[in-house]
């Protein structure tokens, strides 16, 4: 696609060719300090994402999945503390300065925030806002900059580029927004792409249509695809491999099509379980398990999903089952997980 | 299930705002709802669909007469609420009530559980105090909270899911008929959202409610409701019973909604790009002529420019609001594609590759 070609030329994506994995996170630990005492958002999760790849992260919200995202854009508040490593081609960005964090941002691992509204300045013109991301980490002169920020409003497939330059965000739709959040995020040509809830505050047609966008956009360009959502639906229909977080921690991760083939972690199949699908009869209640998520302000002992599990027996409670690779690329964290086939 | 009696009657709904320019000139008109008519029965369900700009909240608002609809009528137990005012229209109003979406919101930070749950006691005078703190007991325990525990916690002590428990408990205090929900369970967390609406359900059952559920989630409202009335830029565009509207949608729009549903089954696969429907709901400012949907549909021809679409029985049961419905079953048996049994909307290419006349 010539838009696409014309985006490599002009922002030489500074990735070196070197050995897999793309962005490799390990043990990562977020602690929150407060005066009122820690919060252990993330508690020691570790994967890694290949060129080319779809990650889907799920969880329910605290479950640390957006905390783990923006450890990974190293845009954590000063309150948090992070341990562990986050390599991104082999190079390790846990501790670095400030100065050389700017570089890494929107050239290595761009963002796409949930509420396009809050992402958009509202008294900047879209194109400008672009431009600007572009200015920033390309020797780029603005008229370059305009023309390329105008490459990437087609690129995102917004009609009449060079009108819209000149909008600003409340002229704009949501989805059409959501477009301009995502040609920003593309617009330093970036090797890994997260896109934490992009779709959550649009509407069914419109979310079927930016998800579309971006795995074209992904197939044209080459990026990792790193995508974080409260819905499993989403996860299914989109992404290649799925990480399920619970409590600050990764409690199975398959790729998806075997995941939804059979379940092994029991908090998993309840998340499952409690989708209203399409396929079911009216007024039948769904299985839900009781009980809230554990307060993050502690390290429990054992499982964390151990007080809410239907399958909870005393070595449950008493140690907390690591994340274990079981079979071919499927990893569960579990001491009684549920066989083949049974659970659904 | 239901007795057949109709609780609610909405004919004719108009709602419209007048859009202020600067020094207060008039702008425009906005028509939001744009002529609805529907029916609920005691007992029913009756799921609202439509994407944001729809409408629906607005014919929700509508109903309960805040504010008053433009034209109509809204005749709810044979009573029509948009005659009525002041008093009378209190009294009347007494049995319908409203869960809205952001519990947070719609609750007062600074009051207690226990006073959020006696307010609509208070207003409509019900009992003396000590009745009242027992009805709020009975309301508490009845929505899964503990009214010694949780009784006296501010809502921002709550989670969520609890926040819209204390909502829902507001709303049944007088005992209603009819509880409209405008979105009530989407921002809330799937194990949460199961709770809930595991929560609609029981007390459909255990009180007779009849719900008016407003949601954009479409297994969701497959979940809960009876009928389903799906809307578009401020009309109606197809109305049925859930199952045979879920499994041959006869509207291009219900299709084209159906179909952009992720399901949580990857066997499904990626659908089909072609049939997710492209552009975006135009301006209700200017809705287009004729049918409103005919921008964005690939079937559209001359007529639907010309001619509004009105409302008809097709089928048993089965309304639509289209020139050009959808022939269900043989389209999709002439593809070669039989539906799943399951599930039968499954995305089969039921459109043209061509489309034509779309804008």
């Amino acid at each position: 696609m010539a838009s696409a070609t014309a985006a490599g030329d002009a922002a030489p994506p500074d990735v070196r060719l070197g050995p897999s994995p793309l962005l490799e996170v390990s043990d990562l630990r977020v602690t929150f300090h407060s005066r009122a005492g820690n919060v252990y958002a993330v508690q020691g999760i570790s994967f890694s994402i290949e060129p080319g790849q779809t990650l889907a992260i799920i969880g329910e919200s605290g479950s640390g999945k957006t905390v783990s995202a923006q450890a990974m854009m190293a845009i954590l508040p000063r309150t948090a503390h992070v341990t562990g490593s986050i390599r991104f081609n082999g190079e390790e960005m846990v501790g670095r300065s400030e100065r050389e964090l700017r570089d890494y941002r929107g050239r290595c691992v761009a963002m796409v925030f949930q509420n396009p509204e809050r992402s958009l300045n509202p008294t900047m013109r879209v194109g400008s806002q672009i431009a600007e991301a572009i200015t920033t980490h390309l020797p780029l002169d603005r008229k370059q900059a305009h023309e390329r920020a105008i490459e990437l409003l087609r690129m995102v497939r917004i009609p009449a580029p060079e009108r819209r330059f000149y909008e600003y965000p409340h002229q704009l739709s949501g989805g059409m927004r959501q477009r301009v959040v995502i040609a920003i995020a593309l617009a330093c040509g970036p090797a890994v792409l997260i896109a934490d809830e992009a779709t959550t505050a649009l509407d069914v047609t419109t979310q079927a249509q930016i998800m579309d966008l971006l795995l074209d956009l992904q197939e044209e360009t080459g990026t990792a695809l790193l995508m974080i959502s409260h819905d499993l639906g989403l996860a299914a229909s989109y992404a290649e491999d799925v990480i399920v977080m619970y409590a600050g921690k990764v409690v199975e991760r398959a790729p998806t099509k075997e995941l939804f083939a059979g379940v092994r972690m029991p908090y998993t199949q309840a998340l499952l379980d409690a989708i209203p699908r399409i396929d079911t009869q009216p007024h039948v209640l769904l299985p839900v398990i009781g009980g809230r998520p554990p307060d993050l302000s502690v390290i429990p002992a054992g499982c964390p999903f151990a007080p809410r599990c239907p399958e909870v027996q005393q070595d449950c409670r008493d140690q907390a089952p690591p994340l274990k690779q079981h079979e071919p690329e499927r990893w569960w964290a579990c001491w009684h997980p549920y066989r083949k086939g049974a659970g659904q | 299930m239901t007795s057949g009696e109709v609780l609610l009657e909405v004919h004719d709904l108009v709602q419209e705002f007048v859009l202020r320019d600067f020094g207060g000139t008039k702008g425009g008109v906005l028509q939001a709802v744009a002529g609805v008519s529907l029916e609920l029965h005691v007992g029913e369900t009756l799921g609202i669909v439509g994407e944001t700009g729809s409408g629906k909240s607005t014919l929700a608002r509508s109903v309960i007469q805040a504010p008053p609809p433009k034209r109509g009528q809204v005749i709810f137990q044979g009573q029509d609420l948009v005659k009525l005012s002041g008093r009378a229209l209190k009294s009347a109003r007494r049995n319908l009530q409203m869960v809205f979406q952001d519990p947070f919101t719609s609750l007062d930070p600074r009051w207690t559980v226990t006073r959020l749950v006696e307010e609509p006691l208070v207003a409509y005078a019900e009992g003396d105090r000590q009745e009242r703190r027992t009805r709020v007991s009975e309301l508490l325990d009845l929505v899964g909270l503990d009214p010694e525990r949780h009784g006296g916690r501010h809502p921002h002590e709550l989670s969520g899911g609890q926040c819209q428990r204390v909502a829902v408990a507001r709303a049944l205090a007088l005992n209603p008929k009819l509880i409209l929900c405008d979105e009530p369970v989407s921002s809330l967390d799937v194990l949460v959202q199961a709770q809930v609406l595991n929560l609609f359900e029981k007390l459909r059952e255990e009180l007779g409610l009849s719900y008016l559920f407003i949601a954009h989630d479409l297994a969701l409202v497959r979940q809960v409701s009876d009928r389903v009335a799906v809307m578009y830029l401020g009309k109606l565009c197809e109305v049925g019973p859930v199952q045979s509207l879920f499994a041959e949608p006869l509207h291009p729009y219900t299709f084209a909604l159906l179909n952009s549903i992720p399901s949580p089954d990857p066997t499904v696969g990626r659908r089909d790009t072609a049939s997710v429907i492209s552009g975006e709901l135009p301006s209700p400012l200017d809705p287009p002529s004729g049918c409103r949907f005919r921008t964005r549909c690939p079937r559209a021809e001359g007529r639907c420019a010309a001619e509004v679409p009105e409302l008809r029985e097709l089928t048993n049961g089965r309304f639509v609001a289209c020139h050009f419905p959808l022939p269900a079953r043989e389209a999709v048996a002439a593809d070669g594609k039989a539906p799943d049994p399951v599930v039968a909307v499954a995305p089969a290419p039921l459109w043209p590759a061509e489309p034509n006349g779309a804008g």
